[in-house]
């Protein structure tokens, strides 16, 4: 019997590794769109220089070493060009469990399905080979088309963190979206 | 104005000092009821050096990064337990508090619950917050009631966070509202 699976080749895109030469130049660029970074979480927004994302590309790679965390890189298949991340945080391998966060920073490029392509991809790896019981994905109620996007793969809500974001002097909940690996949904 | 902002009614918030606590956290941690209520990690025991160099690297930082307090009891000045404050500097107005009270003898009895008023307080009266949030495991009822007593609300369950002596278990996250704690003041 063999393994055939392959865990990052997708369609039209792949997974795969920080390019040091690249990405920076484009991930900087796209630090300085506000709905960009507010989409990505709720870090404080500041834009970024090439170098300073190469910096923070080193703290990833260190924080895989130590297993806390894992990333890995969006591309088009096509032409190579960085699309994405995806990325798993507070990681608890005793437990099975993991939060997960991806996105697509290129505006243009959204919309194109790429998204559902990578996560069908992703919750192969996080389930089948990592063997994870469950995962979190952390919402702003006012990403919808986000919080629908992982509800087409099973994913349910959980918590709602009240008004724990503040932007534009409006308050926003906080939505923790789970999913079990007997309910996701392979399509 | 002789406001007290650290006291309570039984005990009081206090800075840490590094050679008590040293000696007090790798006691407490024997205690597996008491470790697995605080974490989500297997129990590790680690020796009092240890501790305390993680106990000093903490404190050196400035701005302090987590805020970290002794609770002491009033009455006789004892120290049964800590509190930490994590990720109290940000725009977002929010913060996560965590709690550990390490001397068993005053579990039940509303130190926990006097603890975290008096956090409140500091919280929304010093820090400005606009809300707190913790989390609790499932096999903790005693603390999410002391939480619900000082005013914290249930948002949501995280099902099956943890996998424990032969079953799966959900992590309770809990928060308050600044408004919600005004209402809960005396006078209001």
């Amino acid at each position: 019997m063999t393994i055939e699976q392959q865990l990052f080749e997708g369609e039209t895109i792949r997974l795969g590794p920080i390019d040091y030469e690249k990405d920076p130049a484009v991930e900087s660029r796209w630090t300085h769109d506000l709905s960009y970074l507010r989409m990505v979480g709720r870090d404080l927004a500041r834009p970024l220089s090439p170098a300073q994302v190469k910096k923070k590309y080193e703290a990833i790679e260190k924080g895989m070493e130590e297993r806390n965390l894992i990333y890995y890189t969006i591309r088009r298949k096509e032409d190579n060009e960085l699309l994405g991340f995806i990325r798993l945080d507070w990681i608890e391998w005793t437990h099975g469990a993991a939060s997960l966060k991806m996105a697509i920073g290129n505006l243009s490029e959204r919309g194109k399905g790429y998204g559902s392509q990578v996560l069908r991809l992703f919750l192969c790896y996080a389930f089948d080979e990592l063997n994870l019981y469950r995962l979190t994905a952390t919402l702003s109620e006012d990403n919808p088309r986000g919080v629908s996007f992982f509800k087409k793969f099973g994913f349910v809500e959980e918590v709602r963190r009240r008004k724990a974001l503040l932007r534009d002097g409006q308050t926003y909940d906080l939505l923790m979206l789970g999913l079990l690996k007997h309910e996701w949904r392979r399509e | 104005m002789s406001r007290q902002l650290f006291r309570g009614n039984l005990v009081r918030l206090a800075a840490v000092e590094p050679e008590e606590m040293s000696k007090a956290m790798p006691r407490w941690n024997l205690d597996t009821e008491y470790y697995r209520m605080l974490d989500s990690a297997p129990p590790l025991l680690w020796s009092e050096k240890k501790v305390k160099e993680w106990i000093d690297k903490d404190l050196d930082k400035d701005p302090a990064q987590d805020l970290f307090f002794s609770i002491r009891t009033l009455a006789d000045d004892r120290l049964i337990g800590f509190m930490s404050l994590f990720d109290y500097s940000g725009h977002t107005g929010d913060a996560l508090v965590g709690i550990g009270l390490g001397e068993r003898e005053y579990w039940s009895k509303g130190y926990g619950t006097d603890a975290m008023r008096v956090m409140l307080d500091y919280v929304f009266n010093e820090l400005n917050l606009r809300r707190l949030t913790l989390i609790v495991f499932e096999h903790n009822p005693r603390g999410i009631r002391s939480y619900q007593k000082a005013g914290f609300v249930l948002e949501g369950r995280v099902r099956g966070a943890m996998q424990r002596d032969g079953r799966r278990w959900d992590w309770f996250w809990m928060g308050i509202l600044r408004e919600e704690w005004a209402r809960m003041q005396p006078g209001e």
